[in-house]
């Protein structure tokens, strides 16, 4: 029995059945076509995570964001007077995350692709686009940029997903995405 | 501890007072036994805390009823995971050393007094971490991300409970020692013995990876060092995070082992194939801590995939190897024991009613398909980009630390009560269906979380109406009920876990005296064994033809592929991103 000492003391020498040895061969094998799919996808696929960041100072990475924000805001959003920054299709896009909102609103044209930079100024952040399901972690002192295409338009959330302290709940951000050459 | 039944002899090579157990004739050692009886008692003590945080902290998220305020949802978040998933779980993993060095191998438990102060350090570091946490200034849920800060005990209470850990595992590895410098069993150590050897290696790695990272935040904490880097600090963390739950991995497969073993006379298909099984834990599952990090800026994507995937999912392809190991040592034991008609007779005629094989077989199939798949899933380096940090995470892993862990454990205790405390189980009725009232539960709440995540659900959230944001979101209607049911399905396995709490105390205080005479019957009903015609019909217990368990293991296999698929269908539907 399992809780026993092996009864034939010579165990490593005794044979394997075939079934045991079949399952075996399945399961290995199983794990190679899930491991190729993880690289066959990077060649592949169009869903990657990015590996593009840089080590930056909160306070430089908000005077980027600040500039960005400024230089395209096209209106403030009526319900929270938060600034909506539309960037040129195809250019760069900044949001940060501090305790506790995203900032500032996007607005985006869908089919176009836009390197977003983001970092936190204080905490860690979770960026979670909704509905869509896109989560990216979010740390103090990294510029992560991501390439990304919105393939669809409307209203998307940005919710915070990693635990930031008491006002966690509270801190949600958006994205519109519009159709090429119409603004909301 | 019944010293009337206890002689003082020489076992091993110094005195050592022991009893005779009169089910299998083994010496128990009286200090390893009250070692054992010690650790489960706090380890019960821990679940019950713990639990009843988690049932306040299901409800809160079930939109209907949002029981807490916020400031005490997160704290009571907190608490719940250090109570439960490493305060009741060590402590019981303790007991699980000291059963499968001293108990198993015949014999004297080496250095009882370390233990003792092990035990004392463990329990009094847990209780200093949970006063930190009670305090209200330390909710930073059990993760403890930098830079956010908790205060300087919640850290060293980890720290002292991490130490005495340690030290109860120097005492394991001594015991070993021992039986083998003094002979106390012949060739080579048991199966289950084997497994737990696998647990204490990963726990030695774990626990120094805790103290990598805990000392230097405690110091942080306390203002002696400026900047703990963010990335660096998870990656260590997890060292301990997930390599921790390793442990249990190791403790439960042996645990499964045992109880397969005890109930229905199961042995290992084959000892070279479970024992290597085992061993690919040891060289691979260490690299799980990359699990938490496949959405972390900065690491390449090399080291993701290598590292997500146990190398070539190699301690995967452990964990396969028992799933079909074990479903099929029960299935040639029980075929020895006569059930030989059809494919299934085996399984149907397996004693259901005892609460130690069912507790096992259902942590067993539930580990196996709902946690298991969820786990590799989601641990794949862009599928993980849908679900990073969604309620299905937690979904995930309470289909693995609470189907399958802590139910095996459950299931466990049912064998321990009579054999280690030597009482008879109250309530046998109760217990009977406690298993299987805690696996429903146990086993909607990790489905109904990981629905939730599909559809976007953060997970440590304490309001997805966010009610209090300045800027609106609505999750579809699905996921509000999915919350919900989750709820419901939280107070099903509250049932369970309370029920299990009111049969373990009350056999414990109440429970009748066990000796020679009903000792067998103590431990729950079994099958009549009809061995020697059983033999001769099917050849040599080597000789085995296992068709119920190939059709099991199909279907596990059909399972994981379909639903390994549809998530990547899933994720090419999402915008491209790179």
């Amino acid at each position: 029995m399992a809780i026993t000492s092996p009864e034939e003391r010579i165990w490593w020498n005794e044979r394997i059945e075939r079934g045991e040895l079949i399952w075996i061969a399945i399961a290995f094998c199983w794990g190679i076509i899930m491991f190729s799919m993880m690289v066959y996808w990077h060649i592949e696929g169009n869903q990657n995570f990015s590996n593009e960041a840089y080590r930056i100072s909160p306070k430089v990475f908000e005077q980027r964001t600040e500039e960005f924000t400024k230089k395209f805001t096209v209106r403030e959003d009526e319900n929270t007077g938060y600034p909506v920054a539309k960037p040129p299709a195809g250019g760069d896009v900044y949001m940060l995350a501090r305790l506790w909102e995203w900032w500032p609103m996007l607005e985006l044209e869908k089919g176009q692709t836009y390197r977003l930079h983001l970092s936190s100024l204080d905490w860690q952040h979770g960026f979670s686009l909704q509905p869509i399901g896109i989560n990216l972690q979010v740390h103090p002192g990294i510029e992560h940029v991501v390439t990304l295409t919105p393939t669809q338009s409307g209203t998307f959330g940005v919710i915070c997903n990693e635990f930031c302290g008491q006002g966690h709940h509270q801190m949600v951000g958006r994205i519109n995405v519009v159709e090429p050459g119409k603004s909301q | 501890m019944s010293i009337a039944t206890a002689e003082t002899g020489i076992m091993g090579g110094i005195a050592a007072k022991f009893r005779t157990c009169p089910a299998t004739g083994l010496k128990v050692d009286l200090a390893a036994q009250s070692l054992i009886k010690a650790n489960a008692v706090a380890a019960v003590v821990f679940l019950l805390v713990g639990g009843v945080f988690g049932l306040m902290v299901a409800l809160t998220r079930w939109p209907a009823v949002h029981l807490l305020p916020s400031d005490w949802f997160y704290l009571v978040l907190t608490a719940h995971g250090l109570d439960v998933l490493l305060l009741w779980i060590i402590f019981f993993e303790m007991a699980v050393l000291y059963f499968a060095s001293s108990v198993l191998l015949n014999c004297r438990l080496a250095a009882p007094k370390v233990a003792w102060a092990a035990f004392g350090l463990m329990l009094f570091g847990g209780l200093m971490t949970n006063v930190a946490v009670l305090q209200g200034d330390s909710s930073v849920m059990f993760t403890s991300y930098v830079p956010m800060k908790a205060e300087p005990h919640f850290y060293l209470g980890l720290i002292l409970f991490a130490v005495g850990a340690l030290l109860g595992t120097i005492v394991f590895f001594g015991t070993l020692v021992i039986a083998k410098e003094e002979q106390t069993y012949e060739g080579s150590v048991p199966l289950v013995t084997f497994g737990a050897i696998v647990a204490a290696i990963i726990a030695v790695f774990t626990l120094a990876s805790g103290a990598i990272i805990l000392v230097p935040t405690f110091l942080w904490s306390v203002g002696y060092i400026s900047h703990i880097d963010s990335v660096m600090y998870k990656v260590i963390w997890w060292g301990m995070g997930h390599s921790s739950q390793q442990i249990n991995m190791a403790a439960q497969v042996s645990i499964w082992y045992a109880i397969a073993a005890i109930t229905v006379g199961a042995k290992p298909l084959s000892e070279k194939v479970s024992r290597t099984a085992f061993f690919l834990y040891i060289l691979f599952l260490q690299l799980a801590s990359a699990h938490h990090l496949l959405v972390e800026p900065g690491l390449s994507a090399e080291w993701r995939i290598f590292n997500t995937s146990y190398a070539l999912y190699l301690a995967v392809l452990g964990s396969m190897i028992h799933g079909m190991t074990l479903p099929g040592a029960i299935e040639a034991a029980q075929r020895r024991n006569g059930y030989m008609n059809g494919v299934f007779e085996w399984l149907r005629k397996a004693p259901w009613g005892n609460p130690a094989f069912s507790g096992m077989f259902l942590s067993l199939t539930l580990f196996g398909f709902l946690g298991g798949i969820s786990g590799v899933v989601l641990g794949t380096e862009q599928i993980n980009l849908m679900l990073h940090n969604t309620i299905y995470v937690p979904g995930h892993f309470h289909a693995t630390v609470v189907c399958g862990t802590t139910l095996a454990f459950m299931a466990m205790t049912y064998l321990v009560l009579p054999l280690i405390f030597q009482r008879e189980v109250i309530w046998p009725k109760l217990a009977k269906i406690q298993p299987y009232l805690f696996g429903l539960g146990a086993a909607g709440i990790s489905l109904f979380m990981m629905g939730a995540g599909t559809l976007g659900v953060s997970r440590r959230h304490w309001d997805i109406t966010f009610s209090d944001a300045a800027v609106s979101f609505d999750y579809p209607a699905t996921a509000f009920l999915m919350m919900g049911l989750n709820g419901v399905f939280a107070v099903v396995a509250s049932l369970g876990g309370a029920l299990y709490i009111l049969i373990t105390v009350g056999t414990v205080l109440f429970g009748k005296k066990v000796d020679s005479k009903n000792i067998v019957a103590a431990l729950g009903p079994m099958p009549q064994r009809q061995v020697s015609s059983a033999i001769k019909e099917y050849g040599s217990a080597g000789t085995w033809n296992l068709p119920g368990t190939y059709i099991l293991v199909s279907v596990f296999f059909v399972s994981f592929v379909l639903y390994y698929f549809v998530n990547w269908k899933y994720l090419s539907e999402i915008w491209p991103l790179g």
